[in-house]
C-alpha cells in the first residue's frame, strides 16, 4: 500500500504517481488522506489498482476513471466519477450534483444521497444510489442503469433516451417524455445484479420502472411545447 | 462567478475567534474569486439610539479624529470612532439618515459601505488573503459573518463593485452566479427610489431586497418574491442582524454546501472551505435544495 | 428575380418572397426551419477594410528573397506540449456525424499536409480523422459524445467548446437522417432519432466551475497539451477576459458568420456579433490583462481568401479557422453538381441543408453511395492547394505593409471604407483620422 498524504504531496504528485501506474502496475493499493475537499483527485486513471481516499474529495473526483477501483470515504464533490469508462467507484458519504456525468461504462456506487444531475447524460455507466437524488437526474440519460433505493426529485429522466432507471421511493416528478414502465423479469433480474453489485441488501420488486415514451425522438410538432 | 462562505454562531462559545475560524474559509475560495474580496462581520452592537456606519476614504492616512469630532458638533451628539486601515467605524449616537447627510456634508468624498446596528461591511480589489490581512480578520470578533471572493463577470473589478453589497440597514448579500434580467429590474428599482452605485447583477439583488423589506415585508416574503422576479442562476448568502439566509435559484447549478454542529452554521461555495472548522467532521453536511431559503436568527 | 415584365408589381422589402415562403412553410409544418451554413444576410465584414501598403513613409519587402513568417506557436502558456502550425490558418471543428468519414479524413490530409491543425466535432474522434491528421484538436463539448480518456490523451491540444458564432447560446443538433448504425454507435444513442445536444455542460455551469474542469482536463492529460476555449461571439470582451481567468491558453472566438451543421435558422440569423467587430473586443481584453500573444487568439466566422486573414491579423488574432470555405474547397456547392442540387429543392452554391444528410458532393452526409464520391486524397489535395493561397496572399498583403511576421501587421495598417466597419473594427475611416465612438 502506497499512501500520499496531500497535506503534504500536491494533487499533481499523486495523479502522476497513479498514471505512472499505466503500463506495468507497482503497486495494487494506494491511498490518500487529508483530501480536505481538493479537486481532481485520482482523475484519469487507466489502470487495474485500487485507490482509498480518506475524507471529503472536491470536485470530479476520479473522473474518467477507466479499470480502477476508488473508494472515497466521504462526500465527494460536483462531477464524481464524471465521464467514467469502467472500473468502479464509489462513495461512502453523499455526492454532490452531476454524479456520473456522461459516464459511458463502469459502476458508480454512492451509499449516501446524490445530488442534483445524478446521472445527467450518461452513456452506459451503471449508478446505484443507496440513499435519494436531486433534481433533473439523468437528464438526457442514453444509456445504462440508474438505481436509487430511496426518493427522486423533481423532473426524473427528463428528455430520456435508452437508460433504465429504477426508484425504490418517491419520485416527485417524472420529466419530459419519462414514464412509468413495466417491471418485467428480465428488469428484475437486471436490478437483483445491479443491488448485488453496489452490495445492497433491498429487494428488487418494491422498486418501480422508469423509461423513455420515446415521444420526442423525432420532431413532432405536437411535442412543441416539450422542447 | 465567484465564491461565497458564510459562518453563523449558534452561540456565544466562538464569538472571540469568529474572525479566526473565517478567514481560512474565505482565503480557500481564492480560486473562485481572485480579483477582490470582501465580508461583512456582526457584531459588537450599539444601543438604541445609536447608529453604526463603516465608512471608507482612498487615503490610508485620513483624519477621522478630526471629523469624528466635526459630525459631533453639527449633529450635536456623541461620535466615537474606530480606524481599520482606511476604512473607519463611526458609531454616532443619533439615528441613519441624519449620520448620512452629515458626513455627506462634512466628507463628500468618503463612502458608506454599510449602516446599522451591528455590521460592518469591509472589501478590497486583491486577493482575499490581502484583504484579510489587511483588514485584521482573524483578529475580529462578532456573532456571524459572510463573505465573497469575486470573479468579474461584466462589470469593473473595482472597490464599489466588490461583495457583499448592502441591502439597507444591517442587511447584505452575497452572490454566487449571474442573473439575466437585472438591467430592467435595476430601471424599476431606481424609480422606486432605491440608489445602485455599479453596474453589478448583484447589487441589483441586494437592492431588490432592500425594496421588499422597505415595504414591510418579512425576509421570509421577500426571498420568496426574490425566487419569482429574479432569472438566471444565483446562490445567494444574506447577512441580517440577528441571523443569516442561504437561497439557490430553481435550477441550482451554482454549486452551495452546508454543515451545521451545535454550535455553528456555515455555508461555502466548496466544502474545501468548511475543512478547517472545529468538529466539521462530525458536522451534518448538506447541499441547498433548489428554489429553497434557509434562515437561521438568534432570538 | 426582376420585375422587368410588369413594372407595376413591386415586392415589399419587409415581406420578400423569401420572407412570405418561410411563414407558408411554418404554417404548413409547425416546425421551426432547421438547416446548416451559416448566417446568409449581410454583415458589416472584413470587404468594407482595406490595407494602407507600403510607398514612401514604409518600405514594402520583396516576395521570395525577403520572408515573412507565418508559422505560429499556440499554446505556451502552460502545456508542456505547445503546438506549432505553419500557417496560420487552422481547420475548425466539424463533426464526424456532420460530416462523412472520407471528408473528415480529407480534412486531415489538407491540414496536415500544409502543417497546420484540424479539429474534431460533437460527435468524438474517428480512426481515419486522427491518423490522417498530423496536429488534432480534439473538442470537449456538452453532449461528450463519443468523449473518452484515451482519445483524449491521444489529442495534440483540447478545445472546450462553450459556443459557436452559428448559435452562441444554443447547443447541437443532428437529425435522425444522419443517425446511421456507426454514428449512433459513437454518440450511444438509437439509430436514427433526432438528436439534440445539451447547451451547457452537464457538470460546470460559469467560469469558476470551468477553471476547475480545466484543471481537471490538464491532471488527466498530466499537463502535456494546450487547452482551448472556445466561446461564439456576443460579449466577447467579458469572455475572453472570464476564459483567461479560467486558465485557457488559447481562446477561439466564432463570429456570427461561423457555419454550423444543423441549427435554427432564427439562431444563425439573429443572435451574436460578426467577426469583425469581436476581434477588437477580445484584442483590447487580451490586452487590458497583459495577456495579448501570451494567450493566444484564434478568430473564425466567414474568412474566405488571405486577403480576410491578414485582416484578422491585422487586427490582433493569432490565428484563424475556417470551416465552411474549407468544405467549399472540398467541393461543397460545385457547380458540377448542379442538377442533384436541384433535385432535392435547392442549387448549387445556395445548399444549405446540411442536416438532411443528402448532399450530392458527398460531404455533409452519411449516405454509403453519396460519400464514396468524394475521395479523401484528391479533395485533401484540394484543401492544401486552397490553404497555400490562403497563406501566399496573407503574406503578400502582409510583405506589402513591410512586415516580416504576419503578426507584425497591425490595426494601424487598415483603413475601413464604412462608418460601422470603422467603428466595429476600430480602425479610421479611409482617408481620416477619425474612428467612429473614438476621441482624437
Amino acid at each position: 500500500m502506497k499512501t500520499f498524504d496531500l497535506a503534504v504531496s500536491t494533487v499533481r504528485e499523486f495523479n502522476q504517481a497513479l498514471h505512472d501506474e499505466k503500463n506495468i502496475v507497482t503497486e495494487k493499493e494506494w491511498a490518500a488522506t487529508n483530501p480536505k475537499g481538493m479537486h481532481n483527485i485520482a482523475v484519469g486513471l487507466d489502470a487495474d489498482i485500487a485507490v482509498d481516499i480518506h475524507g471529503h474529495a472536491g470536485y470530479f473526483c476520479a473522473g474518467m476513471n477507466k479499470t480502477a477501483a476508488v473508494t472515497i470515504h466521504g462526500n465527494a464533490g460536483q462531477g464524481v466519477a464524471e465521464n467514467m469508462m469502467s472500473g468502479v467507484v464509489r462513495v461512502k458519504g453523499d455526492a454532490s450534483q452531476a454524479a456520473g456525468a456522461t459516464a459511458h461504462g463502469g459502476l458508480l456506487v454512492i451509499e449516501g444521497n446524490a445530488g442534483a444531475r445524478c446521472g445527467i447524460s450518461m452513456k452506459g455507466v451503471d449508478i446505484v444510489v443507496k440513499g435519494s437524488i436531486g433534481h433533473m437526474s439523468c437528464f438526457m440519460g442514453q444509456s445504462g442503469s440508474l438505481v436509487v433505493c430511496g426518493d427522486a426529485g423533481e423532473a426524473l429522466g427528463d428528455s430520456l433516451y435508452e437508460v433504465h432507471i429504477y426508484v425504490k421511493g418517491t419520485v416527485k416528478s417524472l420529466g419530459a417524455d419519462c414514464i412509468e414502465k413495466e417491471m418485467r423479469e428480465e428488469h428484475i433480474a437486471e436490478l437483483t445484479g445491479l443491488l448485488e453489485k453496489a452490495g445492497f441488501d433491498e429487494d428488487p420488486s418494491a422498486f418501480k420502472r422508469y423509461g423513455s415514451a420515446r415521444q420526442l425522438y423525432t420532431f413532432k410538432v405536437d411535442n412543441a411545447s416539450a422542447y | 462567478m465567484c465564491g461565497i462562505v458564510g459562518l453563523y454562531l449558534k452561540n456565544d462559545k466562538y464569538q472571540n475567534s469568529l474572525g479566526e475560524l473565517f478567514e481560512p474559509m474565505l482565503i480557500a475560495m481564492t480560486d473562485r474569486g481572485p480579483d477582490s474580496a470582501g465580508f461583512a462581520i456582526y457584531g459588537d452592537e450599539v444601543a438604541e439610539g445609536w447608529v453604526k456606519l463603516t465608512v471608507r476614504h482612498v487615503e490610508e492616512d485620513f483624519d477621522w479624529a478630526t471629523l469624528a469630532d466635526q459630525m459631533s458638533s453639527v449633529l450635536n451628539c456623541k461620535v466615537d470612532w474606530m480606524q481599520n486601515a482606511n476604512v473607519a467605524v463611526l458609531k454616532v449616537n443619533s439615528d441613519e439618515a441624519s449620520a448620512r447627510a452629515c458626513l455627506l456634508e462634512l466628507c463628500p468624498e468618503a463612502l458608506v459601505l454599510s449602516a446599522g446596528a451591528s455590521i460592518e461591511i469591509l472589501k478590497e480589489v486583491g486577493l482575499p488573503e490581502n484583504i484579510a490581512s489587511k483588514f485584521n480578520l482573524s483578529g475580529m470578533k462578532g456573532t456571524h459573518i459572510i463573505g465573497h471572493t469575486r470573479m468579474a463577470t461584466e462589470s469593473a473589478v473595482t472597490m464599489e463593485g466588490s461583495h457583499p453589497f448592502s441591502t439597507g440597514s444591517d442587511l447584505c448579500l452575497v452572490h454566487n452566479g449571474s442573473l439575466s434580467n437585472h438591467n430592467r429590474l435595476r430601471d424599476k428599482l431606481k424609480r422606486e427610489g432605491i440608489t445602485f452605485v455599479t453596474e453589478n447583477d448583484s447589487e441589483v439583488a441586494a437592492g431588490y431586497l432592500t425594496w421588499r423589506l422597505n415595504q414591510g415585508e418579512t425576509l421570509k416574503e421577500a426571498l420568496e418574491h426574490a425566487l419569482k422576479d429574479l432569472d438566471g442562476f444565483f446562490t445567494f448568502t444574506i447577512g441580517t442582524k440577528d441571523g443569516f439566509a442561504v437561497m439557490r435559484d430553481p435550477i441550482a447549478c451554482k454549486p452551495a454546501v452546508m454543515a451545521e454542529t451545535e454550535d455553528y452554521v456555515a455555508m461555502a461555495s466548496e466544502y474545501q472551505a468548511l475543512t478547517t472548522l472545529p468538529g466539521i467532521e462530525n458536522a451534518k453536511v448538506w447541499e441547498p435544495e433548489p428554489a429553497t431559503f434557509y434562515i437561521w436568527e438568534r432570538k | 428575380m426582376s420585375n422587368e415584365k410588369n413594372i407595376s408589381l413591386k415586392e415589399s422589402a419587409t415581406f420578400d418572397r423569401s420572407t412570405m415562403a418561410e411563414i407558408r412553410r411554418a404554417a404548413e409544418t409547425g416546425i421551426y426551419d432547421i438547416r446548416g451554413f451559416g448566417a446568409k444576410r449581410k454583415l458589416p465584414h472584413f470587404d468594407d477594410l482595406l490595407f494602407l501598403g507600403a510607398s514612401m513613409s514604409r518600405y514594402p519587402l520583396e516576395g521570395y528573397r525577403e520572408t515573412c513568417n507565418t508559422s505560429v506557436v499556440l499554446g505556451d502558456r502552460f502545456a508542456k506540449k505547445p503546438i506549432t502550425i505553419e500557417t496560420p490558418v487552422t481547420i475548425a471543428g466539424m463533426s464526424f456525424g456532420a460530416l462523412s468519414a472520407n471528408a473528415k479524413e480529407a480534412l486531415g490530409r489538407g491540414a496536415s499536409i500544409v502543417g497546420t491543425s484540424t479539429t474534431t466535432g460533437d460527435g468524438g474522434m474517428t480512426p481515419e480523422e486522427r491518423g490522417q491528421s498530423s496536429k488534432l484538436v480534439y473538442q470537449y463539448l456538452p453532449s461528450r459524445y463519443g468523449m473518452n480518456p484515451d482519445d483524449l490523451r491521444k489529442a495534440d491540444a483540447i478545445e472546450v467548446v462553450l459556443g459557436q458564432g452559428a448559435k452562441p447560446g444554443g447547443g447541437g443538433m443532428l437529425l435522425g437522417q444522419k443517425i446511421t448504425d456507426r454514428v449512433a454507435q459513437m454518440r450511444n444513442l438509437p439509430k436514427g432519432i433526432d438528436q439534440r445536444s445539451a447547451c451547457r455542460h452537464p457538470d460546470w455551469t460559469g467560469p469558476d466551475d470551468l477553471a476547475i474542469k480545466i484543471q481537471e482536463i490538464r491532471e488527466i492529460t498530466d499537463w502535456q497539451v494546450p487547452i482551448y476555449i472556445k466561446i461564439g461571439a456576443t460579449r466577447t470582451y467579458y469572455d475572453v477576459k472570464l476564459a483567461v481567468k479560467a486558465g485557457a491558453d488559447v481562446i477561439v472566438v466564432d463570429g456570427m458568420q461561423g457555419g454550423t451543421a444543423a441549427t435554427q435558422d432564427v439562431f444563425i440569423e439573429h443572435v451574436g456579433i460578426p467577426t469583425m467587430a469581436a476581434i477588437p473586443q477580445a484584442v483590447q481584453a487580451l490586452q487590458e490583462m497583459g495577456m495579448h500573444r501570451k494567450v493566444q487568439l484564434i478568430v473564425s466566422g466567414g474568412i474566405r481568401n488571405g486577403a480576410d486573414v491578414a485582416k484578422c491579423m491585422a487586427l490582433g488574432a493569432d490565428a484563424v479557422a475556417i470551416g465552411t470555405a474549407a468544405l467549399v474547397a472540398l467541393g461543397c456547392n460545385d457547380p458540377k453538381w448542379d442538377d442533384e442540387y436541384k433535385a432535392i429543392g435547392s442549387a448549387a452554391g445556395y445548399y444549405d441543408d446540411y442536416q438532411d444528410g443528402k448532399d450530392p458532393a458527398g460531404i455533409s452526409t452519411q449516405d454509403p453511395e453519396l460519400s464514396k464520391r468524394l475521395d479523401p486524397v484528391a479533395a485533401g489535395r484540394r484543401l492544401a492547394n486552397y490553404l497555400r493561397v490562403l497563406t501566399l496572399e496573407a503574406q503578400t498583403l502582409a510583405r506589402a505593409c513591410g512586415k516580416n511576421d504576419l503578426r507584425n501587421l497591425e490595426p494601424e495598417d487598415l483603413v475601413a471604407l464604412t462608418v460601422e466597419s470603422a467603428a466595429m473594427a476600430r480602425v479610421p475611416l479611409a482617408g481620416t483620422t477619425w474612428v467612429p465612438g473614438q476621441k482624437y
